[in-house]
């Protein structure tokens, strides 16, 4: 069996002691960050990456993935505990979770999203490791109008799953690929966009973009909302461990989470808010068993079902990252750009040509998971503790170690002065109603884009009917016309607007 | 003419501005045929299809009814102007501004600056909190990003580390 040779050379390399401490330190660190309220996976990441610089690239993508899912598991503890979602998956989550905290089944409800998501992230791992090796032969088939088409309705797929407006997130993305576009052209070496200063020929900063859209522009946004009273359980928690009645009520939850879950994650667009949304929608319609709790009331399943399906599309949403190494969200995207920071060109070609990195990353993800639960379960009261700091001492210290991270980036102090300026923007952006996560993917996502569409159009000599006359390509931009046009059919339109407002 | 939704108003309406400015400057470049593209062509075509983009939005934001006219609402100067000042005060602290004779103070000075600030933005401020808050981040940052993870910085004001 290649998958199990596979899998054993990746566990070889990732059972090391260092890069188990790696995994670690990741996920302590993610938790740690991702615990505060209103940071998500995208600030944490972009605020840890520099701790990573140092590292050897196989212990930087081991600890990247393990902040990750600290991050994530992070969002869901103070959904479970604050009532304040750390991210938009983990909305969901909120419903149940927090009621069963009041009712003082704090413990349960983080076992079960804790559990839960270790089962996800299993099958995830398995799923991720059988369709790789396959995904990467038909990568190896794309030529550049194929990578061009996917790359459309990879961005395509990425609005339509998200929610707000349509429109005006695909103006996001448009925004986003222009934005990558400033800095040097690598075929011409013209300095675009970069108004004769130098520290713009190289572009703008992915980090830079992340912290302060991200990072600064949330932070102005929740100041100027008066402060909510926080109701944190911090004595309530006790017992830890779900009854076996509850494990009984949980465990089909989490079997149809994870299917569902590693599904939508490997659609473009990555769709862990969706899987989220969608499994808690399936478990509110499914019959309840006698005496069991109703569902907006602390009903256990309202909390495994979300989790497992969260946790199981952020695990298969790596496949159209490391197969065709196009980022299918904002949190993959930051990924990539760890990847260039590391001299990892990410795409089908990092499996044949470093395959302990690939294999190990892959080992590591289902390490990072099970230390989730070693980790988490007995510091769930530290999170706790953490969670009880006032609002007014931690945000002092996110700028700070925003503004740290993006100067050490390139000590330089120019990263500072532009990350006030997107700091800026970011908050108009909130202010305007636009979301700010397609940007950072079509940022990433531009120079590809660009390179791909001139090498298509130089093969075919300027014709542009290359898109729709190669097979591949043109079933690829079908699937994305389909999208939006089904998204923006009345009927459909309204359903995904209710979908996406749920209580 | 009324507008139906402010947010989406002023979100076209920053689209076609930056959509127009881009493709504006994309003109500047050698913008090239379909098959040789030079380095004007992608971003000329996505300025474009921005501009366009944003006046749709525009176009629906005057025509579509909103429920409560989608106001933008007060903007919070205050987080906004301290958030932004801490953050440019820690680049001039740490790195000086040698064009304007500014010398480095280092990460220390800045660390205590940036906190002292940025605090201002809050609906609190205690100064003695603050010191405190500024003190235990500073060894804290001191030990994992200087001594830990080995990052260059300059941690004392140049004038005394000569």
């Amino acid at each position: 069996m290649e998958l199990f040779d596979n899998l054993a050379l990746g566990f070889g390399v990732a059972f090391t002691f260092q890069n188990l401490l790696y995994a670690f330190i990741g996920c302590l660190l993610g938790t740690l960050i991702g615990v505060l309220p209103g940071v998500g996976p995208v600030a944490t990441i972009a605020m840890l990456l520099p701790a990573t610089y140092a590292l050897p690239p196989i212990a930087a993508l081991i600890m990247l993935a393990g902040i990750y899912y600290g991050a994530q598991y992070g969002g869901s503890t103070t959904a479970i505990l604050v009532n304040l979602p750390g991210e938009a998956s983990s909305v969901v989550t909120m419903i149940d979770g927090y009621q069963m905290a009041r009712k003082g089944r704090a413990g349960p409800a983080l076992a079960a999203a804790g559990l839960g998501s270790f089962f996800a992230g299993c099958v995830g791992t398995l799923i991720l490791a059988a369709f790789a090796a396959p995904l990467t032969e038909v990568a190896f088939k794309f030529g550049p109008a194929e990578y061009f088409s996917l790359m459309v309705l990879g961005l395509i797929g990425a609005v339509v799953l998200a929610s707000g407006s349509l429109i005006k997130a695909v103006g996001m993305i448009v925004l986003g690929l222009l934005m990558g576009l400033i800095g040097t052209d690598v075929n011409s070496g013209v300095a675009r966009f970069s108004f004769d200063i130098p520290e713009l020929t190289d572009g703008v900063g992915f980090i830079v973009i992340a912290m302060g859209v991200f990072g600064y522009g949330e932070i102005i946004s929740n100041l100027s909302k008066p402060e909510e009273e926080r109701e944190v359980f911090t004595a309530k928690v006790t017992g830890l461990l779900p009854t076996a009645q509850d494990f009984k009520n949980m465990a089909p939850a989490v079997l149809r989470g994870t299917a569902l879950g590693s599904a939508l994650g490997i659609l473009p667009g990555g769709g862990a808010l969706l899987a989220a949304f969608a499994a808690y929608t399936i478990e509110k319609k499914t019959k309840l068993a006698p005496g069991e709790v109703p569902f907006g009331q602390g009903n256990i399943r309202g909390v495994a079902a979300p989790e497992s399906a969260n946790n199981a599309a952020s695990q298969t949403s790596f496949i159209p990252l490391l197969t065709l190494g196009i980022p299918p969200n904002a949190v993959m995207a930051l990924m990539v750009g760890a990847m260039t920071i590391h001299n990892i060109q990410p795409g089908p070609q990092v499996m044949t040509s470093n395959p302990e990195l690939f294999w190990g990353l892959i080992a590591s993800m289902w390490i990072g998971n099970a230390m989730l639960i070693i980790l988490n379960l007995p510091l769930i009261g530290i999170w706790i503790k953490l969670l009880s700091v006032p609002y007014r001492w931690l945000f002092p210290a996110i700028v700070l170690f925003c503004a740290i991270g993006v100067y050490s980036t390139n000590n330089n102090t120019f990263d500072i002065w532009m990350v006030a300026l997107f700091g800026v923007i970011g908050y108009g952006f909130i202010k305007l109603g636009m979301e700010p996560a397609p940007l950072l993917l079509g940022f990433i996502l531009g120079p590809m884009m660009e390179e791909n569409l001139r090498r298509a159009m130089l093969l075919s000599r300027g014709d542009w009917s290359v898109f729709v006359t190669r097979p591949l390509s043109a079933s690829l931009l079908a699937v994305a016309v389909l999208l939006l046009i089904i998204v923006a059919l009345p009927s459909i339109k309204s359903k995904r607007q209710e979908a996406f407002v749920e209580e | 003419m009324n507008i139906k939704s402010q947010k989406d108003f002023f979100a076209g309406l920053f689209y076609t501005v930056t959509g127009a400015a881009f493709a504006y400057g994309a003109t500047s470049y050698n913008v090239g045929t379909g098959a040789r593209m030079g380095p004007g062509y992608f971003p000329l075509l996505l300025g474009i299809l921005l501009a366009i983009i944003g006046a749709f939005v525009m176009f629906k934001s005057l025509t579509v009814e909103t429920q409560d006219g989608d106001k933008i609402g007060s903007w919070a100067w205050k987080p906004l102007l301290f958030i932004i000042a801490g953050n440019v005060l820690f680049g001039i602290l740490l790195g000086g501004l040698p064009r304007f004779g500014v010398p480095a103070m280092g990460l220390i000075v800045a660390i205590f600056g940036t906190t002292l600030v940025v605090s201002l933005a809050g609906d609190v401020f205690k100064l003695k909190e603050v010191l405190i808050l500024a003190t235990i981040l500073s060894i804290g940052s001191y030990g994992a990003f200087v001594k830990l993870l080995n990052l260059q910085f300059p941690v004392w004001p140049t004038f005394i580390t000569g």
